[in-house]
C-alpha cells in the first residue's frame, strides 16, 4: 500500500486538435512528495497538471489519482475532483460571495459538512495562511497575496490529499510573492502531496522532493532540486535555467 | 533639500473657490437655477400659446361620449361610453400585448441565447441569423411584414389552415383551442396556488437547514413534490378536470368558441416577441459568457457537480449582469407597442390619436399618453429594480 503512487501517470497524451500538447508523459508522485515541474511558456504544463483533475481531458494513457482511474465516469471525476485541490494563476475566487463563503462553499454542498463546522474550518485555515481579518470582505477588495491565499484556503477546506499549483505566483507583485510562497512552503512542510508548476528557485530548493524539466509537451529531465541546479544534464535544460537565473 | 513636515490641513487657508466642497454644492445650485429658469421659461410660452389658440389643458372632455367604435375591446365597450371608457380599452390592449410579448421574448430570448451558445454549430447558426435578422430591421419593418405579408398569404376562413390543438389560421385571425375553467375551477386554482407558496416556503427552509446541518433535506423532490400534491388534491377537490377546452369550430360564415387573436394583435404580438427576443438573447448571451472560464474552472475543481457549477457560481454571476440591461428590454418592448397605430391595432396610442380627431384636445391626450407610459415604465423598473437590488445586495 505505501508503495503505491498517490498519482500515477502513464503514456498521457493530449492533442488540442491536431496540436499535440502532451506527448507522453510518466510520472509517479508518492504520498507526501512535493514536485516541481518547470519549463518554458507553452511547454504543456499546465495542460498536464489540468489532466490531474480532468480539467483537461487527455486522450491516451491512464492516470490513476488515489486508486481511482480517471475515464468517462462522471462519479469518478467527481471523487478525484474532491480529493484534489486546485490553486490557479488567477486566483478565480467567486466575486459574489464573500472570504468566508468562497471558502465554506464545497464543504457545505459537496463535503455535506454543517455550516458551523465548515466555518470552523474555514476560520482555522485563514489563521493559517495569516489573514483571518478578511472573513467577511469581498474578493475584489483583497491584494492579489491575500486573494491567493484565500484560494489556497479555499482548496484546502475540502482536506484534500493532493494539492494541485499552477503558476501561483506569476500573477503577484513581488512583494506579494514570498507571502504565498510562506504558505506553500508550510503546507509542503506539514507532509501535504503538492505538484507544483513554479519557476521560483527558492520554493523549489527548500521544499521539492523532484523537478521536472518540461519542454514541448515532453519530460526533458527529471531529479532533485541539487541535481537540477547544480549539475543539469540536458542542454536544453542548461539553456532555460540560464536565462530564468539571469535576472 | 529640507523634507517639509506635512502641515495639517487647516481649511480657512483655502480660498472658497478651490475648495472642492464649496464647488460642488455651487455646482448643484446652478445646475438646479438653470433647469428652474428653463422649465419656468417652457411652460410660461406653452401656456401663453395655448392660451391664445384657444386650447385648454382642461380634462373635462374625458367624461364625455367617445362616439367612436374599437374593434375587438377586450373589455366591455361601445362608442355611447365615455373618452376615459375608450383610453381604458386601449390601456388594456397595450398591457394584454406588451405583457404577453415581455413572456414570450424572454422566454425565446433566453433559448436563443442558449443555443447560440451551444457547441452545436447548426443551432447556433441558425440563432445567430435570427439575431442578426431581427437586430438589423427596424420594427416597424417587421410589423408589416408579419401584418401584411404573412397575413396576406394567409387562405380565407372556409379553408383555414389547421395546426395541432386545434388552431385554425385564416384571414380573420388565429384561433386557438383555449382552456376554460369550469364552475368549479376556481378550487383547483386556489388549491395550486397555496401549494406553490408551500413548495417555494419548504423549498428555501429546507435549503438553509441543509446548509446549517449539512444533512439531506432533498429539498428539491420535495418542493416538487408538493406542487405535485397540491395540483392532485385540487383536481380531486374541484371534482374532476377545472378545464373544459373551448374548441374554436365552423359556424356558417364564422368560428365559434376558442380564443382568436385578430390579425392586429398577432401581427404585433409576434413581431414585438421576435424583435425583443433578438436583443434579449444577446443581454442573456453576454452574462453567461462574462462569467470567465476561470470561475468554471475553480468551481469543477472544488467537485461541485454540474448543477451546482451553474446553480452556485455561474447564474448568480451572469443575472446581475443580465437583470439590468433585461429591464430596459422590458421598458423598450412597452413603448415600442405604440407602433401597433400603424396596422390598426387599438391600444393606447391609437386611442389616443382618435380622440385628438374626435375631441380636438391634442394637449391633454398627449399628456395623457405620456403619463400612461411614464408611470408603466416606472411600475416596470420598480418592481425589477427591487429584484435587482435583491440580488445585488445578497451578491456584493
Ligand atoms: N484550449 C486550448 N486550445 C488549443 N491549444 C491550447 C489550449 N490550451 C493550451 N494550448 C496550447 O497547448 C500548448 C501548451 O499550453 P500550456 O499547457 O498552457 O503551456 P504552459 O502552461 O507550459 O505555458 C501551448 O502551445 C498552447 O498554445
Ligand atoms: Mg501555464
Amino acid at each position: 500500500m505505501n508503495n503505491e503512487p498517490i498519482i500515477k501517470c502513464r503514456g498521457v497524451h493530449k492533442w488540442y486538435g491536431d496540436f499535440h500538447a502532451i506527448k507522453g508523459v510518466d510520472i509517479d508522485v508518492y504520498e507526501g512528495e512535493v514536485i516541481v515541474i518547470f519549463g518554458p511558456s507553452g511547454s504543456g504544463k499546465s495542460t498536464f497538471i489540468r489532466t490531474i483533475n480532468r480539467l483537461e481531458e487527455h486522450q491516451q494513457g491512464t492516470i490513476i489519482v488515489d486508486g481511482t482511474e480517471l475515464s468517462h465516469d462522471v462519479r469518478n471525476i467527481e471523487k478525484i475532483r474532491t480529493e484534489t485541490g486546485m490553486v490557479f494563476q488567477q486566483f478565480n475566487l467567486f466575486p459574489h460571495l464573500t472570504v468566508m463563503q468562497n471558502i465554506t462553499l464545497a464543504p457545505i454542498w459537496v463535503r455535506n459538512w454543517p455550516r458551523v463546522k465548515a466555518e470552523a474550518k474555514a476560520m482555522e485555515l485563514l489563521e493559517m495562511v495569516g489573514i483571518p481579518e478578511q472573513a467577511q470582505k469581498f474578493p475584489g477588495n483583497l491584494s492579489g497575496g491575500q486573494q491567493q491565499r484565500v484560494a489556497i484556503a479555499r482548496a484546502l477546506a475540502m482536506e484534500p490529499k493532493i494539492m494541485l499549483f499552477d503558476e501561483p505566483t506569476s500573477a503577484l507583485d513581488p512583494e506579494m510573492i514570498k507571502e504565498v510562497l510562506d504558505a506553500m512552503i508550510d503546507l509542503a512542510k506539514s507532509g501535504m502531496t503538492m505538484i507544483v508548476v513554479t519557476h521560483e528557485m527558492g520554493f523549489a530548493r527548500e521544499v521539492a522532493d523532484r523537478m521536472y524539466f518540461f519542454d514541448e509537451g515532453k519530460i526533458i529531465e527529471t531529479g532533485t532540486p541539487d541535481e537540477i541546479y547544480r549539475n543539469p544534464q540536458e542542454d536544453r535544460t542548461k539553456l532555460f535555467l540560464s536565462q530564468i537565473l539571469q535576472h | 533639500m529640507a523634507l517639509q513636515t506635512p502641515q495639517k490641513t487647516e481649511t480657512t487657508a483655502i480660498p472658497f473657490y478651490r475648495d472642492e466642497r464649496v464647488l460642488q454644492i455651487a455646482a448643484q445650485i446652478i445646475s438646479a437655477v438653470l433647469i428652474f429658469i428653463l422649465l419656468y421659461w417652457a411652460v410660461v410660452n406653452f401656456l401663453r400659446a395655448a392660451e391664445a389658440r384657444n386650447m385648454t389643458l382642461s380634462f373635462g372632455f374625458l367624461k364625455e361620449a367617445a362616439g367612436f367604435p374599437i374593434s375587438n375591446p377586450p373589455i366591455e365597450y361601445d362608442p355611447s361610453m365615455s373618452f376615459a371608457r375608450a383610453f381604458l380599452v386601449g390601456l388594456a390592449n397595450t398591457l394584454i400585448v406588451s405583457g404577453a410579448g415581455v413572456v414570450t421574448a424572454t422566454i425565446l430570448g433566453t433559448l436563443i441565447a442558449l443555443a447560440r451558445l451551444s457547441s452545436n454549430w447548426l443551432m447556433s447558426r441558425i440563432a445567430l441569423a435570427f439575431i442578426e435578422f431581427h437586430r438589423n430591421i427596424p420594427l416597424l419593418v417587421l410589423l408589416f411584414i408579419w401584418y401584411f405579408v404573412v397575413f396576406s398569404f394567409v387562405p380565407p376562413i372556409k379553408d383555414s389552415l389547421v395546426w395541432p390543438g386545434p388552431i385554425f389560421i385564416n384571414k380573420r385571425g388565429i384561433y386557438l383551442s383555449w382552456p376554460r375553467l369550469t364552475e368549479t375551477g376556481p378550487v383547483f386554482l386556489i388549491a395550486l396556488g397555496i401549494g406553490i407558496v408551500v413548495a417555494i416556503a419548504a423549498f428555501s427552509i429546507l435549503r438553509k437547514k441543509r446548509q446549517e446541518t449539512g444533512k439531506k433535506t432533498y429539498f428539491m423532490p420535495v418542493s416538487i413534490g408538493l406542487v405535485v400534491i397540491s395540483f392532485v388534491v385540487g383536481w380531486f377537490l374541484a371534482g374532476g378536470s377545472p378545464f373544459w377546452i373551448d374548441t374554436p369550430s365552423l359556424k356558417g360564415f364564422n368560428f365559434q368558441g376558442g380564443m382568436r387573436l385578430t390579425p392586429e394583435f398577432a401581427g404585433m404580438y409576434l413581431s414585438l416577441s421576435l424583435y425583443t427576443a433578438a436583443f434579449i438573447a444577446e443581454v442573456v448571451r453576454g452574462g453567461i459568457q462574462a462569467v470567465s472560464k476561470g470561475q468554471i474552472e475553480a468551481a469543477r475543481a472544488l467537485g461541485l457537480n454540474q448543477f451546482q457549477v451553474v446553480s452556485l457560481v455561474v447564474m448568480p454571476q451572469a443575472l446581475r449582469i443580465i437583470i439590468p440591461p433585461m429591464i430596459s428590454q422590458y421598458l423598450n418592448l412597452t413603448k415600442n407597442s405604440s407602433l401597433a397605430l400603424a396596422i390598426g391595432f387599438q391600444e393606447v396610442f391609437a386611442v389616443g390619436k382618435i380622440a385628438i380627431n374626435q375631441a380636438g384636445r391634442a394637449v391633454p391626450v398627449f399628456a395623457l399618453i405620456m403619463a400612461t407610459y411614464l408611470s408603466l415604465s416606472l411600475l416596470t423598473s420598480f418592481i425589477l429594480n427591487i429584484y435587482n437590488r435583491r440580488i445585488q445586495f445578497v451578491v456584493r
